[in-house]
């Protein structure tokens, strides 16, 4: 750790903590960003040098990276401190600056953005890598998703299998990557959208699927008997050996138990008992905002991100049947500016509840729910969406910059 | 009107079906069903056999692997050939316009195409993406149209087909013409769906589809997406300034 570090790694480290905490000073933002900038500009290798003799996992996927790391974080806690990007700054700048400023951690949980896998398993050695899911996301700037899953696959392979994967048995593009490697503990996640996988990935033939399983008729690929699983009754995730650990919650959906029977199974491979990790995930009340219960002249929102068409899905997944919905679409280069995607969402289970829309593309969204037949009133801003609904329980989706908006008008709420 | 159920066939979803190209099923769907005419959509998969007795048929934009797969599919299969001869209506979107041409380009080599369309499509120079917008042939009768491209390919109009908009922002088959129309096909890179942000070109397709013109179908509410295309075609002139 950073007892080891050389002099110019130490200046880098102290220049990177220097420039993030003047942005924090001048409101421009947490400063994850620009401080792991200015101390890789000053040593290129300082990840690197950051990461070394710590116990490392890093998260990735495209859903549910930044829950599954913080209940990773919560569960790592159990047994020392705990580096990790939580504020959602998932490149390597990001990843540079939460090991800087955690220099007694021996545990990293590192949320890591999909395209910079690669980058991450060279810099800072994991332990253990968990891989979640991969499906369509912020097309006219990323890869397309088989490409995606052919990169990862690529990267594995390359990397020397030093790593131990914990992987979605339940996504074949997860699959066909992580099976490369020799030690995989698979975990039954789920996959809620399963366009992106009607084929499979190593040879182009029909997948089959029966209820959960699923195989590919031509070359065998076929979903691997998962260790870890979300039990079909109650909240509990079931381990390896068949025992049940009791989830109690604060997160909602089927897809948060899922990231949560990750994030034992990670910590387990770190030596922490999943009976002592598992009550510590129900103390998670919000991350970065997502969830998070905000109140306004007597409505109470919650507030869901959801970037893309599984995002999506899921959070109606999530959502209460009856109190109004507020939807919010922007399109901004973040966001991806293409908005084609919501013609992938099924809006019609929205029908007869009250629906409004607002954000910067509230028309692209009004166009949609007008072609699937759900009544909706389009307004300019949250304010005016908190208005337009009577006092009592509000969910709101939002996708990137719109959820960030939201969460402007309520303080930044975490 | 002659068809009491339209029947829409959309085709190979699990290969061409990547930026919301459902959107033009559903968007057809909708505005023949609020005319009162009854829809039945059909999903085929590519390894199911192709309906002949089809109202309308629609294709959609994909990875290249996939794209060369869809490609041999419709050739063993020949029904959409049939189908371009006898008249019907088809929709191609992106990948799927490439390949009614003679030849395309996936995975770094040409294909053959399936020849319903007298077109050619290669490699451009870099990939086109954003929003597109251009005039369409005025025969057409649709006015202005707007769209998101998102393509590597380039593509060459032969004699046998008319572009179906000049180009007035973004790339298209070149940067001066997009897309290309011939007898009751039409192909584009326009997703966004294409169909959503164009209601008429919609209307036009469902009228060759139930064999009138598209004056004679009853006006739709198009509040929203007149608002739609308002605010794209006002966001180009915006980022043109």
């Amino acid at each position: 750790m950073s007892a080891n570090l050389t002099p110019r790694a130490k200046f880098a480290t102290t220049l990177l903590r220097t420039a993030a905490a003047l942005s924090r000073a001048t409101g421009r933002g947490d400063g994850s960003v620009i401080g792991g900038r200015v101390g890789l500009i000053v040593e290129p290798r300082l990840l690197e040098l950051l990461a070394e003799g710590r116990h490392v996992v890093l998260i990735s996927g495209t859903n549910g990276k930044t829950t599954t790391t913080r209940f990773t974080t919560a569960a790592l806690e159990a047994i020392g401190k705990v580096a990790t990007n939580s504020f959602g700054a998932n490149m390597p700048t990001g990843h540079t600056t939460a090991l800087a400023k955690a220099p007694k951690a021996e545990y990293a949980a590192l949320e890591c953005d999909e395209h910079y896998l690669g980058q991450l398993l060279d810099a800072a050695n994991p332990k253990v890598v968990a891989l979640l899911n991969l499906s369509r996301d912020q097309l006219d700037r990323a890869m397309e998703v088989t490409a995606l899953a052919a990169k990862w696959r690529q990267t594995l392979q390359a990397s020397g299998a030093q790593s131990t994967i914990v992987a979605n048995a339940d996504d074949p593009l997860i699959v066909w990557a992580a099976s490369v490697c020799p030690r995989v503990v698979w975990v039954a996640a789920g996959q809620s959208w399963t366009a992106d996988s009607a084929i499979c990935p190593n040879c182009g033939a029909h997948l089959d699927r029966f209820g959960e399983f699923w195989r590919c008729t031509n070359c065998g690929l076929n979903r691997p008997s998962p260790q870890w699983s979300v039990a079909h009754q109650g909240e509990a995730v079931v381990g390896p050996d068949g025992r049940r650990y009791d989830l109690n919650l604060q997160l909602p959906g089927r897809v948060n138990r899922a990231n949560a029977a990750t994030a034992l199974a990670v910590a387990s491979l770190f030596g922490v008992d999943p009976a002592q990790a598992a009550p510590r995930l129900s103390e998670v009340a919000s991350v970065a905002g997502r969830y998070a219960k905000v109140e306004r002249d007597g409505r109470h929102l919650r507030l869901l991100l959801a970037k893309n068409p599984a995002g999506w899905l899921e959070s109606f997944d999530m959502i209460d049947p009856v109190p109004p919905v507020v939807l919010s679409l922007n399109a901004r280069e973040v966001d991806g500016f293409d908005t084609s995607w919501i013609y992938d969402v099924d809006f019609t289970s929205l029908a007869g509840r009250k629906v409004v829309v607002t954000g910067d593309r509230r028309t692209d969204l009004a166009v949609r729910l007008e072609v699937d037949g759900v009544d909706f009133l389009v307004v300019d801003d949250i304010r005016a969406a908190i208005a337009a609904v009577p006092p009592g329980p509000v969910e709101v989706v939002a996708n990137y910059t719109a959820f960030q908006d939201i969460r402007a008008e309520f303080n930044r709420v975490n | 009107m002659a068809i009491s159920t339209l029947r829409i066939v959309w085709l190979y979803p699990d290969l061409l079906s990547t930026y919301g190209d459902r959107g033009n099923l559903l968007v057809l769907a909708h505005r023949a069903r609020a005319r009162g005419i009854d829809v039945e959509p059909m999903q085929i998969r590519s390894d199911q056999h192709i309906p002949h007795t089809a109202d309308m048929y629609l294709i959609g934009g994909g990875e290249d692997g996939p794209q060369a797969v869809a490609a041999d599919r419709l050739l063993q299969d020949g029904a959409l050939s049939r189908a371009a001869e006898a008249g019907k209506p088809i929709l191609a979107i992106c990948a799927g316009y490439q390949l009614l041409g003679s030849s395309f380009y996936a995975n770094g080599r040409a294909y053959e195409g399936l020849n319903i369309l007298d077109l050619r499509s290669d490699r451009g120079p870099s990939r086109a993406v954003g929003e597109i917008a251009g005039d369409a042939h005025p025969q057409l009768g649709i006015g202005p149209i707007t769209g998101f491209e998102n393509h590597g390919g380039r593509t060459h109009l032969g004699e046998a087909v008319q572009p179906l908009a000049r180009v007035t922002a973004g790339v298209g088959n070149d940067g001066a013409t997009e897309g290309a129309w011939a007898g009751h096909v039409i192909g584009t890179y326009m997703h966004g769906p294409g169909l959503a942000r164009n209601p008429k070109l919609a209307d036009l397709l469902l009228a060759w589809a139930v064999g009138t013109d598209p004056a004679q179908l009853p006006p739709l509410d198009d509040t929203w997406p007149e608002r739609l295309r308002f605010e794209r075609f006002q966001a180009l002139q915006a980022a043109a300034q």
